[in-house]
């Protein structure tokens, strides 16, 4: 069969559509003629990085993605995993980071968009969202615009939408200059014997588009997604699509309506690659066929042709398997709320992908090979050289302690967000029961419910540059031990993998480095990935990313009221060091931020310790012998200490002598290690604990005071660290520095 | 107490509302879709938070012309109990019920922070339950809560002891530095002239049960609840 084209195949319009020579002559066996250049579009739309995964799906295979918690795990539109009570989280974590650097608050409010519709398209409503955002050095002239773009399109979407934000990460490195990050996660709660799924059965069922109407914003996004910018990056504007918050919040309510209302038999939201994507996921995974006749497309605009309908990313839209018979019931629902409710084509027993538009053909794929026989690549890929030691006898101590202390916390990326999260509102809905500046944000299931859920976004760049492989493990370990530290069980994780161009060996072999190194994390900790997203070609004129695989993690508090938080509560309690006195100072924040260097490795991981330590936290924790808990992480002891004081607005007194390995003591990144504050009754009973269970445990000192006090080292006042924490954002962003 | 949140499309705060409503009532109230243009009989009519219609006009203006208005706005001069929150205090102004506008946050930017409020008025049927001049902690979370009114309906308002919240310090002190989006003279909630209309911008709502961080929101509504 031959389809007529108008369009001449040109090799340059194959190569416009970002598809390779011999992905080109794959396409042609395939089918066995020219494609159409709507069929082109279509190709380019599945088989680009960003949708069809070619150069990751053979690594993204090994990670651990089972549990008896797990209810459904990668493949669909978000993860879920069991909550107890017949409930289910659903959660996912995606990257928006090519269209937020080229319009920051479309970019970053659409990223915000698509995950929720990510999350309420399986039945859930959410209750929580965060973000992990990377910038560039704050001296590059653009990262200021780029900041304030992206947090108020962030706000701009969840505000409107009306889910807290409680939660998230800002980082700034030269290495996002020409490509920031934007991920963004939610997760929602549903009962877990009303999900949906993508998967459509039946033949003959109407296929229905819901939601806003189609217009020609968005085209060719993911596959912009999926190269390198150039120079040109800014001329990429109009494949950014444009976020209705809005219509997001109706389309929220009725399809939750809807589902209610038996009638669905599969959903699926149009993201990236629009309702190419979505139609195709339906039916191949269905094993059925789908024709579309697109002049039932709602359209925003006249005269839009096949092409630009299969491939808009327009925000906002939905489409549905629908029961026949419920066909009066959802179309009120939807006239209800103001949406538009469309009857657009038919599952069929083909396998193929037929396109219509006023009756002409348009397009007439194999369904199934239009997924399952997209290119697969096993990139060659160059292992990253292991730094060589760095230790902390060859590292200068500070001249002056406090001075250190106050350069970090008071330094770009260990500064109070407060500028950031206060723009978001974290508290719609009621349920925000920790909020943003802590070690996991916590949000109870429901107005009425002691239950409880904790969400924690984390990764550290820097150690994922210098030794992969523990980087992979310590973002997975952070991720756990944040959790952990509000008292929560941590219950399985998304991942972001934000990375170069994987072209290039050195680049594979980074993300390589990080999975192998997320999944031993994974399954050592119990901690299975159920969701997650590729980002790659995050380049710019050849120069890449630090790797940047950010890991969302979900974990169950079954009772709020037994919760930590970081804050010292009273004067007199004592302070508990868990994990050991810190020795590396390889990849520290104090190496950067004090010293200017950035070398050595990173602090290995022990992920027995990381597991042995976390156990007894969470069970002292729940027992309610501990008033605060910390983990430690950037910038060592000595900031988890400052942090909690500031939390609390009370100091404390640490019996640390000036002895030469002071500085490692208070600046190491040691993993596996959290500060508790014990109330004096429950000390005794704590340290045995520990010493039954093998985990280093020592009291260091004692809650009180104005101020934190360490040894003769340094006594700084609280209200001291206050001012160094929070002047440094709000004076960058209104342009005093 | 009867009561019944009003649900405009892109209204999100009315399950904050409920449960506050029924940890100060035991009752659960009634939500009534905007497209209604009756009421059932209830003593509290409430206007909620969110972005109805998007905002996308004027923040509460579409909402202020929505089917149910007229009659919410008839309950109103019936002596019908009505309190709008945020969005619902925009809306309140809009339709006329309440004097004066809310404009852009000085800053620019949205806010959501705990701040400060100092009851200036018990002898209200939304605030009796407090004590006179008392501090309470509640949460803000807006971009347009800019009170503005020319200075003799200031004058006016404050004259007739009708300026119920105003913003101040955690001492109380009504500063500058204490208001979050820059409204004339630290206001933060009016009553209307025969007192059975209140609109603020904070979320009393979000302050009612221990776990969300304090009570201080709670006595609103026990007042209300008391009052009906």
């Amino acid at each position: 069969m031959t389809i007529p084209n108008a369009t001449p195949i040109t090799a340059e319009l194959v190569a416009e559509h970002g598809i390779k020579p011999d992905e080109y002559q794959r396409i042609l066996d395939l089918i066995g003629r020219e494609p159409t250049v709507t069929e082109l579009g279509i190709f380019s739309a599945m088989w680009n990085e960003h949708c069809s995964y070619k150069s990751s799906k053979i690594w993204l295979k090994t990670l651990p993605t089972k549990g008896p918690q797990v209810v459904c795990g990668p493949g669909e539109n978000a993860g879920i995993v069991d909550i107890g009570d017949g409930q289910v989280c659903v959660f996912k974590m995606e990257s928006h980071n090519h269209p937020s650097f080229i319009e920051p608050y479309q970019g970053a409010a659409t990223g915000v968009g698509g995950i929720l519709r990510d999350v309420f398209t399986m039945g859930a409503r959410p209750i929580a969202a965060m973000n992990a955002l990377r910038f560039g050095d704050p001296a590059h002239p653009k990262t200021r615009h780029l900041v304030r773009g992206v947090v108020s399109g962030v706000g701009g979407y969840g505000n409107s939408f009306g889910v807290p934000t409680v939660g998230g990460e800002v980082e700034f490195h030269p290495s996002y200059n020409g490509n920031n990050l934007v991920n963004a996660f939610a997760a929602g709660i549903a009962d877990k014997d009303a999900i949906f799924y993508a998967k459509a059965t039946g033949v003959g069922k109407p296929i229905v588009y819901l939601g806003s109407k189609t217009g020609r914003d968005g085209i060719h996004g993911a596959t912009m997604a999926s190269a390198e910018f150039g120079e040109d990056a800014e001329e990429k504007r109009p494949t950014v699509q444009v976020g209705d918050p809005f219509s997001e919040k109706l389309l929220l309510e009725a399809c939750l309506e809807l589902m209610a209302s038996d009638s669905v038999i599969a959903i699926q939201d149009m993201g990236a690659a629009g309702l190419t994507c979505s139609a195709v996921e339906m039916g191949a995974k269905g094993n059925l066929g789908v024709t579309l006749d697109l002049e039932n497309v709602p359209c925003r605009e006249e005269g839009m042709s096949a092409y630009e309908m299969m491939l808009s990313e327009s925000q906002e839209r939905m489409l549905m398997v629908l029961k026949p018979e419920k066909e009066a019931t959802a179309r009120a629902i939807f006239e209800k709320w103001g949406l538009d409710f469309a009857v657009v084509g038919k599952t069929t027993d083909t396998r193929r992908f037929h396109i219509r538009h006023h009756g002409d053909v348009m397009a007439d794929l194999p369904i199934k090979e239009l997924g399952d026989e997209a290119p697969e690549y096993d990139r060659p890929f160059l292992r990253t050289e292991a730094p060589k030691p760095l230790p902390a006898s060859k590292v200068a101590a500070p001249k002056d302690y406090a001075e250190a202390l106050l350069t970090i916390i008071g330094g770009p990326n260990n500064c109070s967000r407060r500028w950031v999260w206060e723009q978001y509102d974290h508290l719609v809905l009621g349920n925000t029961m920790q909020r943003p500046g802590g070690d996991a944000a916590v949000v109870r299931v429901d107005n009425e419910s002691a239950k409880g859920l904790a969400f924690s976004v984390d990764v550290s760049p820097r150690y994922c540059f210098a030794h992969p492989y523990e980087g992979g493990k310590q973002a997975v370990a952070e991720a756990w031990r944040n959790l952990t530290a509000v008292g929560a069980q941590p219950l399985a994780i998304t991942d972001n993998l934000n990375f170069g161009n994987p072209e290039r060996p050195e680049i594979m072999g980074q993300f390589v480095g990080c999975i192998e190194g997320i999944g031993e994390a994974c399954r050592a900790l119990d901690f299975p990935v159920v969701s997650g997203n590729v980002s790659l070609y995050n380049e710019t004129n050849g120069v890449g990313i630090l790797p940047t695989p950010a890991i969302g993690g979900v974990g169950l508090l079954p009772n709020v009221d037994a919760m930590a938080t970081i804050a010292f509560k009273s004067e007199g309690e004592a302070v508990v060091l868990v994990g050991g006195h810190g020795t590396h100072l390889g990849c520290s924040t104090y190496l950067r931020d004090v010293l200017g260097r950035e070398d050595g490795p990173p602090p290995p991981v022990d992920l027995a310790a990381e597991r042995r330590n976390g156990d007894l936290v969470r069970s002292a924790i729940r027992h309610g012998r501990v008033s605060a808990s910390h983990d430690i992480s950037h910038g060592g002891l000595i900031v988890a200490l400052a942090e909690m004081a500031m939390a609390g607005n009370i100091g404390a007194v640490i019996d640390l002598p000036l002895s030469p390995d002071l500085h490692a003591k208070l600046f190491g990144e040691d993993q596996a290690r959290y500060v508790l504050a014990v109330p004096q009754a429950h000390v005794q009973r704590l340290l045995d604990d520990a010493a039954a269970n093998d985990v280093p445990a020592e009291v260091i000192g004692t809650s009180g005071g104005p101020a934190l006090r360490i040894g003769t080292a340094l006594s700084v006042s609280v209200e001291t660290l206050h001012h160094a924490h929070e002047a440094w954002l709000p004076a960058y962003m209104s342009e005093e520095l | 107490m009867k009561s019944a949140i009003i649900l405009f499309p892109g209204t999100n705060r009315e399950r904050d509302m409920a449960a506050a409503l029924k940890r100060a009532s035991g009752n659960d109230p009634l939500i009534v879709w905007h497209g209604e243009t009756s009421l059932p009989d209830v003593d509290l009519i409430v206007l909620p938070g969110g972005f109805s219609y998007g905002d996308y006009l004027r923040c509460g203006a579409i909402a202020a012309n929505s089917p149910v208005m007229p009659e919410v706005i008839r309950r109103a001069k019936a002596g019908t109990f009505v309190l709008g929150v945020c969005n619902g205090f925009q809306m309140l102004t809009e339709t006329g019920l309440l004097p004066g506008a809310l404009m852009r946050n000085a800053s620019l930017s949205f806010v959501c922070r705990d701040v400060h409020l100092k009851v200036e008025n018990t002898q209200t049927p939304f605030t009796s339950a407090y004590s006179a001049g008392q501090v309470i902690r509640v949460p803000v979370a807006h971009g347009d809560g800019n009170y503005f009114a020319d200075a003799e309906t200031l004058d006016r308002l404050e004259g007739e002891g009708r300026v119920v919240v105003r913003y101040c310090d955690d001492k109380g002190a009504v500063t500058e530095a204490a208001n979050p989006n820059g409204s004339q003279r630290g206001i933060a909630g009016i009553l209307n002239e025969a007192g059975n209309v209140l609109g603020m911008m904070p979320h009393p709502e979000d302050m009612t049960d221990i776990r969300q961080g304090g009570l201080d929101g709670l006595p609103l509504f026990t007042s209300i609840a008391s009052a009906a």
